[in-house]
C-alpha cells in the first residue's frame, strides 16, 4: 500500500549524550540517550527545522511507518508528511521521545550504570524546562541553531511555549494547540487519581517491578482509562457509544455490559501493554509542574515578556481538560507583551484528543500557517 | 511582525472606506481592526503606514483568510466584548462596515474606545437618497453599500450620518474628523443626503 502523502518507511535513530544534564528538581544524568525521527530533508541554510513536541502517551514516531511493522503508523500522520499541513516536501520535521520516556530515550526502563540496574523509581523527576534543554541539544547535534516552528499538542504544547521563553532565539514561530498555561487544581487531582492508580498497584513495588518480571498493569490500566475519559467529550461518548449494550440486554452484573465499558477497557489494556508505569508518573508530573507564571509571581504576562516568536494559539470548543479559556490565557500574555499571535478556536465534538484528528478546517488553518512561515 | 511585504498589495479600491482609513492612521501606529474580514486593511496598512496590529473575527473563513494574508488574527465573538485587550493599548481601535451588524452597539463603541486612543468606524448611510427612494417606493433598500435583502441580512442597527452623530453626543464620544463617501469621492454638500459611506474618527469625551 503505497501512500503518496506519507513519508514512508522511516527508520529512528539514537543519539547520545556524555554531557550531565542537571534538571530542575536538583538531580543530575551523567549522560543520557535520546532516541528520534527525521522526516523531509534540511536546507542548506538551515532554515526549515520544525520540532514536534510530543504528549503524555506520545513518541519520537511521529509520521510514517515502520519497514518491519507497516501498521506502526506515527501518532501525528495524518499533520505531518509530503503535501500534508506540516509539509516535509519543504520542512525538516524532527520528533524526540522526551527524556524519561519509555520509548527508547533514556528513562526509568533504562539500566543505570552506577547501580547496574533500572533506575526505576530513582529515574529524575523531570520538567518541562528540563525536556526543552535536552531537546536543545539534540538541535545542536543536527546542526539545528533556529527551528522554523516548534508545534505540539497538549503537553507538547507546553514544550513549545517554554521554548520561547528559554531559547527565544532559537525559535521563529511557535504552534500551542490544546494547551494550558498551567494546570487547575481539577487537572492535578485527575492526574493524582491516575498515580494512585498505579502507586497502589501490588505490582508497582515502589517503582522497581522490572526485575521481578511482573508490570503493574492494573495500576496503568485504570490510569489510562480515567484519563481516556477526559480526553473525550460527553457528546462525542454519547454519539459514538451512548447506552449501547454488547449483548442488547442487562446482565445484571459487573462483566462489560455497555459498549463505553469494552471501549475504555480495551484502550486501558493497549496502553498497558506499550507504556511504562514510572514513564507515566513522571509525565504527569511534568504536567501538574508546569507553570511558567510562578517565577514571576503568578504574572502570566511578566514571564512571556523575554519572548520574541511569532505565535499560532489553537483550541478545540468541545475540549473540556484544556477548554479554549485556558488558550485565551496564553493569548492574554502574548497580547500583553505585543507580539505577533493569531488564535482559532475550532468547533469540534473530539474534546481534548481533537488536536490529534483529521477536521479540515483545523487541518486548513495549520497548513495555510506553514505556507506562511517563510525560510 | 509582518512577513508579506514583497507580496502583491492587496486590492483596496473596492473598499472606498479603508481608503480613507488609512489615510488617518499615523505610521507605525498599533491597530486594533474588529471584524477585519480577510484582513485586507491590516495587510494594507502594514503595508503602506507600517502599521502593526491585530485583527478580530468570528468567521472561520475569515480566520483563515487573515492567515493567508499574514496578519495576526484572534477569533473571538466581538459580541462578547474585548476582555482581552488592555485599556489604551492601540493607538486604533477600527470598526469598518461592522457597526450595523453588531446587537451590542453601545457596549462595542465604549469597549473600542476604552481600548484604543481613537475609534475609526466606517458604516453605511442609511440616509443616502437612493435608500429613501427606495422606502419611498414601499421597498427596503439594496444597493452597493447595502447589498442584502430584508431576510438575509446581517444589518440589525443602521443608521444615517445624522443619527450617528446624535449618538456620539449622547454617548460622551468626541468625533475628531468625519468623511462621508459615495463611490469613492467625498461628499462635501448634504452629506447625510448625499454619501452612501460614513466615516468618523472618534475618541471618549471625558
Amino acid at each position: 500500500m503505497h501512500d503518496p502523502a506519507s513519508v514512508g518507511a522511516v527508520t529512528a535513530q539514537t543519539a547520545e549524550f556524555n554531557t550531565p544534564l542537571q534538571f530542575r528538581s536538583g538531580a543530575t544524568l551523567d549522560g543520557y540517550r535520546l532516541v528520534f525521527e527525521t522526516y523531509g530533508e534540511l536546507n542548506a541554510s538551515r532554515s526549515n527545522a520544525v520540532l514536534v513536541c510530543h504528549a503524555l502517551s506520545g513518541t519520537h514516531h511521529v509520521a510514517g511507518h515502520y519497514e518491519d511493522n507497516p501498521r506502526d503508523i506515527g501518532w501525528w500522520d495524518n499533520m505531518v508528511g509530503p503535501g500534508k499541513p506540516l509539509d516535509t516536501n519543504r520542512f525538516f520535521v524532527v520528533g524526540v521521545n522526551n527524556l524519561g520516556g519509555c520509548h527508547g530515550s533514556t528513562g526509568p526502563s533504562t539500566i543505570d550504570p552506577e547501580t547496574g540496574r533500572p533506575f526505576g523509581p530513582r529515574f529524575p523527576v523531570v520538567t518541562v524546562e528540563d525536556w526543552v534543554v535536552s531537546q536543545a541539544r539534540l538541535a545542536d547535534r543536527l546542526g539545528i541553531e533556529q527551528f522554523a516552528a516548534i508545534i505540539g499538542g497538549s503537553l507538547g504544547g507546553m514544550q513549545a511555549l517554554q521554548w520561547s521563553l528559554d531559547f527565544p532565539e532559537r525559535v521563529r514561530h511557535v504552534i500551542c494547540i490544546a494547551a494550558a498555561p498551567k494546570l487547575t487544581a481539577q487537572n492535578i487531582a485527575f492526574n493524582d487519581v491516575a498515580r494512585q492508580a498505579i502507586l497502589t498497584d501490588p505490582e508497582f513495588h515502589g517503582g522497581d517491578f522490572y526485575d521481578k518480571s511482573v508490570v503493574p498493569r492494573r495500576g496503568l490500566r485504570l490510569a489510562r482509562m480515567l484519563g481516556h475519559i477526559t480526553y473525550l467529550s460527553d457528546d462525542s461518548m454519547a454519539e459514538k457509544f451512548g447506552r449501547v449494550l454488547r449483548s442488547g440486554a442487562l446482565n445484571f452484573g459487573y462483566d462489560v455490559e455497555f459498549e463505553i465499558e469494552s471501549y475504555l477497557r480495551y484502550q486501558g489494556d493497549k496502553f498497558a501493554d506499550r507504556f511504562d508505569a514510572n514513564t507515566y508518573l513522571l509525565m504527569t508530573k511534568a504536567l501538574d509542574y508546569f507553570d511558567p507564571a510562578h517565577s514571576h509571581g503568578g504574572d502570566l504576562s511578566a514571564a512571556f515578556r523575554g519572548a520574541t516568536a511569532n505565535f499560532l494559539i489553537v483550541a478545540f470548543t468541545s475540549d473540556w481538560r484544556f477548554s479554549p479559556e485556558r488558550s485565551e490565557e496564553i493569548l492574554k500574555a502574548l497580547l500583553d507583551n505585543e507580539l505577533d499571535v493569531s488564535y482559532a478556536e475550532f468547533k469540534t465534538v473530539h474534546g481534548h484528543d481533537s488536536f490529534l484528528m483529521t477536521d479540515p478546517h483545523y487541518h486548513e488553518l495549520m497548513r495555510a500557517y506553514f505556507q506562511s512561515i517563510e525560510l | 511582525m509582518y512577513q508579506g511585504t514583497r507580496h502583491r498589495a492587496p486590492a483596496i479600491v473596492s473598499r472606498p472606506d479603508l481608503a480613507a482609513i488609512a489615510e488617518w492612521v499615523r505610521p507605525r501606529a498599533k491597530v486594533l481592526d474588529l471584524g477585519c474580514g480577510d484582513g485586507t486593511l491590516l495587510r494594507y496598512l502594514a503595508e503602506t503606514r507600517e502599521a502593526w496590529g491585530y485583527g478580530v473575527e468570528i468567521s472561520e473563513a475569515n480566520v483563515l483568510a487573515c492567515v493567508r494574508n499574514r496578519v495576526n488574527i484572534i477569533q473571538s465573538d466581538l459580541e462578547s466584548g474585548l476582555s482581552a485587550f488592555e485599556s489604551a493599548s492601540f493607538d486604533y481601535v477600527i470598526l469598518s462596515q461592522t457597526l450595523q451588524s453588531m446587537h451590542h452597539t453601545e457596549e462595542i463603541v465604549r469597549e473600542m474606545l476604552r481600548v484604543g486612543r481613537e475609534g475609526i468606524v466606517s458604516f453605511p448611510n442609511f440616509g443616502h437618497w437612493r435608500n429613501r427612494m427606495q422606502i419611498l417606493l414601499g421597498r427596503m433598500p439594496v444597493s452597493e453599500a447595502l447589498p442584502y435583502q430584508w431576510f438575509d441580512t446581517p444589518n440589525v442597527h443602521l443608521c444615517t450620518v445624522n443619527d450617528f452623530e446624535t449618538f456620539c453626543a449622547q454617548h460622551g464620544v468626541r468625533i475628531l474628523e468625519r468623511r462621508v463617501l459615495h463611490l469613492g469621492k467625498e461628499v462635501a454638500t448634504l452629506p447625510n443626503l448625499l454619501g452612501s459611506i460614513a466615516v468618523f474618527r472618534i475618541e471618549r469625551r471625558d
